[in-house]
């Protein structure tokens, strides 16, 4: 689960990181209420959404007169924003952060995240602040710092320093980063972190260190114990398709293809999606339906899978473990006429009772094609769409 | 032989009494597996299917000489399940449990490095010694016992293996998913070492997937130290960067972890790659003959 920038903005805050003053408005009298409140004659407003490179995408602006913020805030709710880390589609702006302006002298990068390699949470800071970090990590990657911290002694002051003097800070400003970083780690292992970042970490021209971005992603297998920021979650950021499969417990990511896919475990489904490919096929879908499949479960994953109306096939393709295959044809033939399916379903069972499994599909007054293999199955799925990609 | 458990390896099940922990402690039984006891806090002193109920792991492992457990308590008790179990000495802790948090799995790595105990998964089907030992959720009419090692990422691509391996008739020693977290036990290096020393494993099929480096470290292991044939599928390559695909360790993150790089690592270290998991056993085959 991702934060917004004023929620990330409002952590950081309470653990005394220096961040510039503002609030975040949902519609634009609130906005021109805010820079009231702020005081001066520009402020900066930037859309909230849950991608970066939102700059470069028109959706960050400096504003000089209270009329132009109410028609920037006015012109931006409600409307999408698209970024390179969007879909084409973009993501809704539903409110705006009004912010002071900052003088800026100099722009840092400063991040941690959990490193798998390593199994450590490693810090990352650069000089190279602004930029995309990750072109920076692929171009010049003698240009960023990292420490790992061990998880027995947690941040060290060396650590702070090591990272304070290779960004070439001096006197006072070792001390802020210090601080800064000492709040990031308290940040990130109190509240079950998997990415935060400040990009950039500012040095304003009188010497202090302000966070002029602020992003937060939290492990999703963790919010049972952070109900306080789960308070904060927008799902409005998120895919409607992929939240609705998350309710009903199986695993979805919409693709572009055209070949729909229902497959048990996240490996196999992945299996399934490179197999279309390697047969001339593009799949429309990642989908994992997960362990003791159920009819109920097997019909939500035909709807959600029907829902994409590009899907002019689907292929199934199941290893019955502990499931039982004789079970799962049966599921699949009430599916398929509960959801009244109309175009072509390919499945492939394997596993306990495959042969009763098989046989149940074949009696059934359901039109399905039954697959060998999950090759089989594939160049099947592909020739059933008379072989368009 | 085989590797990590065997017929005599006794084992307990942590969550003993819950509805998983019956359920696969029954499937376990059926299948053969010397399976001594159980552990339920607050339960010590019953019996259930037959068998002991303990408070503790310490009680359970004094009391059965236990070796091995199999975890199948909720996730947000894993960590505390796991630590209790190394703690009472448990050799072979096999934790099946999906979605525990990053960063109890980060500090529990950190605990176990010296304490002698092997852990298996979290987020995995568990390792089974074909026709001895059964500790997972995996169906056990599929395996047959036989010659060849298995190690997975993912639950149902590792029994795409295991059938193959039977139906062709190589079958098994010992069947390992190290499971689809991010920060697991067990790795791929870990399995291949245990696998090198097995005089009746001949060949090992691995099956990766997208996201982090281990196989990429693994083909680097195999190169230098490992003299058995390898056969190897990654899966995702269709998978779109920044997705999280099911498992919580299956992301192309920062354009790394490609399923590309990891079938030119492994290609590279001579393993032979398939680039279809219904080829897993035949290519094993061929080079097994």
């Amino acid at each position: 689960m991702n934060l917004h920038e004023h929620q990330s903005k409002q952590l950081f805050r309470q653990f005394k990181i220096p961040v510039p003053d503002g609030d975040a408005a949902f519609d634009s009298e609130q906005a021109v209420a805010i820079a009231k409140q702020l005081g001066g004659d520009s402020w900066i407003i930037k859309a909230q959404v849950h991608a970066g490179g939102r700059g470069k995408a028109g959706g960050v602006k400096i504003v000089r007169s209270e009329s132009e913020l109410q028609q920037v805030a006015a012109d931006f709710l409600g409307k999408k924003l698209v970024t390179h880390q969007t879909d084409s589609e973009g993501l809704p702006i539903s409110r705006v952060l009004v912010e002071s302006l900052s003088d800026i002298d100099r722009e840092i990068y400063l991040g941690a995240l959990i490193d798998r390699s390593s199994r450590r949470i490693v810090f990352m800071a650069s000089t190279e602040g602004g930029m995309d970090i990750e072109e920076v990590a692929a171009t010049q990657p003698e240009k960023i710092l990292k420490v790992q911290i061990d998880p027995i002694v947690g941040l060290q002051g060396y650590q702070t320093r090591q990272i304070a003097f290779g960004l070439g800070l001096a006197g006072d400003q070792i001390k802020q980063l210090a601080m800064i970083m000492n709040s990031l780690y308290q940040i990130f292992t109190r509240h079950d972190v998997s990415l935060i970042e400040i990009n950039p970490l500012i040095v304003t021209q009188q010497g202090q260190l302000m966070a002029l971005d602020a992003k937060v992603g939290i492990d999703d297998n963790a919010l049972y114990r952070q109900k306080a920021l789960v308070e904060l979650r927008d799902k409005t950021q998120e895919d409607a398709r992929e939240l609705e499969a998350d309710e009903h417990g199986l695993n979805y990511v919409p693709l572009d293809g055209n070949i729909g896919c229902m497959v048990n475990g996240a490996g196999l489904a992945m299996a399934t999606m490179d197999e279309i490919k390697l047969q001339g096929g593009d799949p429309a879908n990642f989908l994992d339906v997960g362990g003791g499949t159920t009819a109920e479960k097997v019909a939500e994953a035909f709807k959600l899978i029907l829902s994409d109306d590009k899907v002019k096939a689907i292929l199934v393709n199941i290893f019955g473990g502990i499931v039982r295959c004789d079970l799962i044809a049966d599921g699949i033939i009430r599916a398929v006429k509960e959801v009244g399916v109309t175009i072509p379903v390919i499945v492939r069972l394997e596993g306990t009772n495959v042969d009763q499994g098989k046989a149940l599909l074949a009696q059934s007054d359901v039109d399905i094609i039954s697959a060998e293999d999950l090759e089989d199955g594939a160049k099947k799925a592909v020739a059933a769409i008379g072989g368009q990609s | 032989m085989s590797i990590l458990i065997n017929k005599d390896t006794r084992v307990i099940c942590q969550g003993f009494t819950g509805k998983q922990g019956s359920f696969h402690s029954e499937q376990a039984i059926a299948y053969g597996t010397k399976m001594v006891g159980g552990v339920t806090p607050g339960k010590g002193g019953q019996t259930h299917l037959e068998l002991p109920v303990f408070n503790t792991v310490a009680d359970a492992a004094r009391e059965t000489g236990a070796e091995a457990t199999m975890i199948y308590v909720p996730a947000p008790f894993c960590a505390d399940a796991i630590l209790e179990a190394a703690d009472a000495g448990i050799k072979v802790i096999v934790c099946i449990t999906e979605h525990i948090p990053v960063l109890d799995m980060l500090k529990v790595k950190a605990a176990l490095e010296n304490s002698g105990s092997y852990l298996i998964g979290p987020n995995c089907p568990g390792i089974i010694t074909s026709g001895e030992c059964k500790i997972g959720i995996m169906p056990g009419a599929i395996h047959q016992k036989g010659r060849v090692g298995i190690i997975s990422r993912s639950g149902t691509l590792t029994y795409e293996a295991v059938h193959q391996t039977t139906q062709n008739g190589l079958g098994q020693t010992t069947c390992i998913g190290i499971g689809g977290d991010p920060i697991q036990g067990m790795n791929f290096i870990d399995c291949l070492e245990l696998f090198e020393q097995d005089p009746e494993t001949e060949g090992v099929v691995m099956v990766g997937e997208i996201g982090g480096n281990a196989e990429e470290l693994a083909a680097e292991y195999i190169k230098n130290h490992f003299s058995k044939p390898v056969v190897s599928y990654i899966a995702g390559v269709t998978a779109p960067a920044g997705k999280r695909m099911g498992h919580a360790g299956a992301i192309i993150a920062g354009g790394k972890g490609t399923a590309d790089e990891k079938f030119a690592a492994l290609q590279n270290a001579g393993v032979a790659t398939v680039n279809s998991p219904s080829r897993l056993g035949q290519k094993m085959k061929e080079l097994l003959g």
